[in-house]
């Protein structure tokens, strides 16, 4: 029994799809190891970014894993499209169940866990310390492990493409079908420890950035002087802290069924799936405000900078934020109307939902009247925002009609909920992340993205989005529902075929985006910017872009919300000398161990490999002791290298760039 | 492009029932009402995105960069949401409570209070892997994915599943509720138009759930009666040994008539009793309210089994029948396909 329930059957062979993919992802990674080895890379990789403890290299790999993942993510969206469009008039389509229901589930967990997790943790990662003048995270270790956790999990997720199965119950794998007797592969085995694994880093993530808004803001900068994006981050990071344990524990109940024989969510000896149910969306409501609030965040602060003024009520702003961030713990009930609940419940939960859209309401008001007599740029982040405000209210109010339950009972489960939330998902937090990157990538590298190619990506998303989504919305009031592989109706396939398009024109939008970093890259140098390109107003801009590794020689002191804006105008003058040694976290491995061998033994417990299990759960325990002895934690950056990268940038900032 | 905008394929938009009506009629209210709020806010916000332009000179004479307060806005805009939701709660409160599918019905249709002579239909509901079992426990009938209900007459919808969930939902009749095992939910509804729709299961149930499709056909009073004829005209009976045969996972089941049912099978299928020796949930139920069955029923935990494993797969051929997990299952000798003979295809 050395492999457990892994045998040779294990492997998808049967499948050409997949063997395809399979032989496409050894050759890119062939070539990628053979090119990292060639061009020397692999001890730079390891010192300076994998076992980095420096917030801002952390938020950048967070970026990328979330890009990866993006791109397995929307390709399981492409082979949807492409099945529910061909499937009509008798015919399979080319996915059958097996493969299909798996490409749903991975679908969904892919974009919210690995996809939307990532990016916005690494964008709070990236944004935060910089933006309340800190030179790290409270924990910068943590911060190192919560990532290789995450991608521990994205591992897990990606291995389950070739190693075994993945889940065929949908994203949130309701029991009894994902118990054991109705899913007894290796699917949800996958499926729970991905999450469990990657679970782990959002919580200690979560915990970490509340403990560096708290305890680590430059001095002046009290709570109500901190900028929107910070505060946002807080009520994200608040809900992460607050829901995921939930998640967690859920998910060991359904382990316990699974593994132990335990009968919690079984339908015999008095299991309950309902409470399952009930459980992970107590988790997974407040899942979508962490999604969404530091995406409100980033809109607050492109709208102020690229209109030109201050933010238009700030105060009201941050209590819509923290309004939402407590409402969103009493609306879970509303994923399951259905359920046959009482009346009275149903309406508590309706209204209360409805309730959230009060202070949203409020927050897209707020905007609107920050662009109100001001002088609008429309660069690339102002664009995407206005975008975001029209396309985000038209998924807010059909948002809004799903939380009338009658209404719900014809409208639940169909195309018109997909469309609600991709609305929502898409015009908001994807929406966000593209306005953030473009509006935040000359602080990370420097240089300016390229902005034709920005424009073709922003043009055919927009038009992407609605003719793949629009149609859906048709179909859902055409009493289609969710996750139907093959279709009886003829006269169904039209919008299909144009939902199919959509999801086309967004591939193109996709590529253009990929292309734009590209070309940005390779004429880095033309589109160089000093610290400060857009006329920022908060106080990452105020150091140089990209930022040193201390981030500020001097920790600046804070006398008003848009802290940047008001040193210029009051002609803050930089320091020039005077600099002095800075005390820093040191890069450790510790990290990267640690994680890889929580993710082997997730692989071991999926094929019931009980020795590997125990080995690598004791060597887990062993290293995390091992590390806790680890007394080589810190380092300083000597003074006269402070001096020698300021006295470069005032050089740069003399010559006038 | 020519597109299918004709307003008949758009049935939830034009149902044929009351409560799918009135369902309808508050997805358009509740719409107009939102409305009344996001048309201006997406006018004002092109309006804005237009006006204040940087390379708007006209503009430029407004430019306030430290304009950032006014109670008055203030006051707007957390007073004109809130009046909507106002509005729209009370409108939730009432019209959930309304159309609580649990809720006996007290109209035929918006014009027509319930006539006190005609008795609600009762139907019960069982989802099963992958198709649709339909109880007709006045008539003693029971049909396998076919739905026929008289029209103006209230139906009494008695819903449970035997393995996973799913939701019973025709869009033509009523919006859906969740099909449960081991649990019942309800659903009252009235068609009020003779029509034949489709009807299906809205929730995810595993590889078949696709085909999980059954024909609902909304008759009149004679044409119902004519089909109840024809339902009992087949000779078929569900009993225990059928119904376990029929509640095997299979996909694309034909539609199948049975004359007689046995009239403790619903009951049996919500407890997780329908195997001869399973232990029924409201029996244990029982036994624990009265304190229990003492220390040695505990490990009398025979026939308390029901999820069993691998019964989420559909038998590829009687070489698999040997590995049955249940060793007290009855054997079902053909009884699917004993089915199958008395099956009429639409």
């Amino acid at each position: 029994m050395i492999f457990g329930r892994l045998t040779w059957d294990a492997f998808p062979w049967h499948e050409p799809v997949v063997v395809a993919t399979f032989i496409g992802v050894v050759i890119g990674g062939v070539a990628l190891v053979a090119a990292l080895t060639y061009f020397g890379l692999w001890g730079y990789l390891w010192k300076e970014w994998f076992t980095s403890v420096d917030h801002k290299k952390i938020g950048i790999m967070y970026m990328v894993l979330g890009l990866v993942m993006f791109l397995r993510g929307f390709s399981d969206a492409i082979m949807m499209r492409i099945q529910q469009a061909w499937a009509f008039n008798g015919s399979e389509g080319y996915l059958n169940a097996h493969h299909y229901d798996q490409v749903f589930t991975a679908h969904g967990v892919i974009m919210i866990f690995f996809v939307a997790m990532p990016f916005i943790t690494g964008l709070m990662n990236y944004i935060v310390p910089l933006q309340i003048g800190a030179r790290d995270v409270s924990f910068p270790f943590l911060n190192n492990f919560s990532f290789w956790m995450t991608t521990g999990g994205a591992v897990l997720v990606m291995i389950s493409l070739f190693v075994g199965e993945f889940a065929q119950t949908g994203w949130l794998a309701y029991p009894p079908l994902s118990g054991i007797a109705y899913s007894p592969a290796t699917g949800v085995d996958y499926y729970i420890w991905a999450l469990q694994v990657a679970g782990v880093g959002t919580t200690l993530s979560g915990i970490n950035l509340i403990a560096t808004i708290v305890k680590m803001r430059a001095p002046g900068m009290s709570l109500m002087k901190m900028p929107v994006f910070t505060w946002t981050s807080l009520c994200a990071n608040v809900l992460i802290v607050a829901s995921f344990p939930i998640l967690t524990a859920t998910l060991v109940l359904l382990s316990l069924d699974r593994y132990a024989g335990t009968a919690f969510f079984t339908n015999d000896f008095g299991g309950n799936p309902m409470m399952y149910v009930n459980l992970i969306w107590i988790w997974g409501h407040p899942e979508v405000y962490i999604l969404i609030l530091p995406l409100f965040g980033v809109f607050s602060e492109v709208t102020s900078t690229f209109s030109g003024k201050r933010l238009f009520g700030y105060t009201s702003m941050v209590y819509a934020t923290c309004t939402i961030m407590v409402l969103s713990y009493l609306v879970w009930l509303h994923h399951f109307f259905t359920m046959g609940s009482g009346a009275s419940v149903n309406s508590f939960f309706g209204i209360t939902t409805m309730i959230i859209s009060i202070p949203t309401g409020a927050k897209l008001f707020n905007w609107l009247f920050t662009m109100y007599r001001g002088r609008i740029r429309f660069e690339l982040p102002m664009m995407w925002t206005v975008a975001f405000m029209l396309t985000f209210t038209i998924g807010g109010m059909t948002g809004v009609l799903l939380a009338v339950p009658p209404a719900d009972f014809v409208l639940h489960n169909s195309l018109f909920l997909i469309a609600h939330f991709h609305n929502v998902i898409i015009g908001g937090v994807l929406f966000g992340l593209f306005a953030a990157i473009n509006y935040w990538w000359p602080k990370a590298f420097g240089f300016r993205l390229n902005q034709f190619w920005g424009h073709v990506s922003f043009w055919c998303w927009n038009i992407g989005f609605w003719l793949a989504f629009g149609p859906l919305y048709v179909l859902g009031l055409m009493g289609v529902t969710r996750r139907m592989r093959v279709f009886d109706d003829p006269s169904l396939q039209i919008w299909f075929v144009i939902a199919g398009i959509g999801a086309a024109i967004i591939a193109v939008g996709i590529g253009a985006m990929l292309v734009q970093f590209a070309v940005s890259i390779w004429k880095r140098d033309e589109l160089k910017v000093e610290g400060d390109p857009w006329d920022g107003r908060t106080l990452e801009w105020a150091t140089s872009s990209p930022p040193p590794e201390y981030n500020f020689a001097f920790t600046p002191v804070v006398y008003d919300t848009d802290t940047w804006a008001d040193m210029k105008k009051n002609n803050y003058q930089r320091p020039l000398t005077g600099y002095q040694a800075i005390h820093m976290p040191s890069s450790t491995g510790a990290g990267v161990i640690l994680a890889a061998l929580a993710t082997l033994c997730g692989f071991a417990l999926i094929w019931y490999i009980w020795w590997l299990a125990g080995l690598s759960f004791i060597g887990l325990v062993a290293v995390a002791i091992g590390h806790s002895f680890n007394y080589k934690r810190d380092f300083y950056i000597p003074a006269d290298v402070v001096t020698r990268t300021e006295e470069e940038r005032t050089r740069i900032l003399a010559a006038g760039v | 492009m020519a597109l299918p905008l004709t307003a008949c394929d758009w049935v939830v938009m034009n149902p044929s029932g009351d409560i799918a009506v009135q369902q309808r009629d508050l997805i358009l209210i509740s719409t107009a009402l939102m409305l009344l709020i996001v048309v201006p806010v997406m006018a004002l916000v092109v309006f804005f995105a237009w006006r204040y332009r940087s390379a708007n000179k006209a503009a430029e004479k407004d430019y306030d960069p430290d304009w950032d307060h006014s109670t008055k806005l203030e006051l707007l805009i957390w007073s004109a949401p809130l009046l909507i939701i106002i509005c729209l709660g009370a409108l939730t409160w009432v019209s959930t409570h309304k159309l609580d599918p649990y809720r006996p019905l007290d109209r035929i249709d918006a014009k027509t209070a319930i006539d006190p002579k005609v008795k609600p239909l009762t139907v019960e509901v069982v989802a099963l892997d992958w198709k649709w079992l339909f109880i007709y426990p006045e008539l003693g009938i029971a049909t396998v994915n076919e739905l026929a209900i008289p029209t103006n007459v209230p139906v009494r919808f008695d819903l449970t599943a035997s393995t996973v969930m799913n939701s019973f939902y025709v869009p033509e009749l009523a919006g859906q509720i969740y099909a449960m095992p081991g649990m019942k939910t309800q659903l009252h509804a009235v068609a009020n138009k003779a029509v034949g729709g489709t009807g299906f299961s809205a929730n995810y149930s595993g590889a078949g759930f696709s085909h999980m499709r059954f024909a609902y056909k909304a008759l009149e009073r004679g044409d119902f009666d004519a089909w109840v004829a024809k339902v009992k005209a087949s000779g078929a009976n569900l009993d225990r040994t059928v119904y376990l045969g029929l509640a095997k996972p299979s996909e694309k089941a034909p539609v199948a008539y049975f004359s007689a049912v046995d009239p403790k099978l619903f009951d049996a299928v919500v407890n997780l009793c329908p195997k001869p020796g399973q232990r029924c949930m409201g029996e244990l139920m029982h036994i624990n309210m009265m304190g229990g069955a003492g220390k040695e029923s505990a490990h009398d935990t025979k026939g308390l089994r029901y999820d069993f494993p691998n019964s989420h797969v559909i038998e590829q051929s009687d070489e698999n029948k040997g590995q049955e997990t249940a060793p007290d299952a009855p054997v079902a000798p053909s009884s699917h396909s004993g089915a199958d003979a008395h099956a009429q295809h639409r």
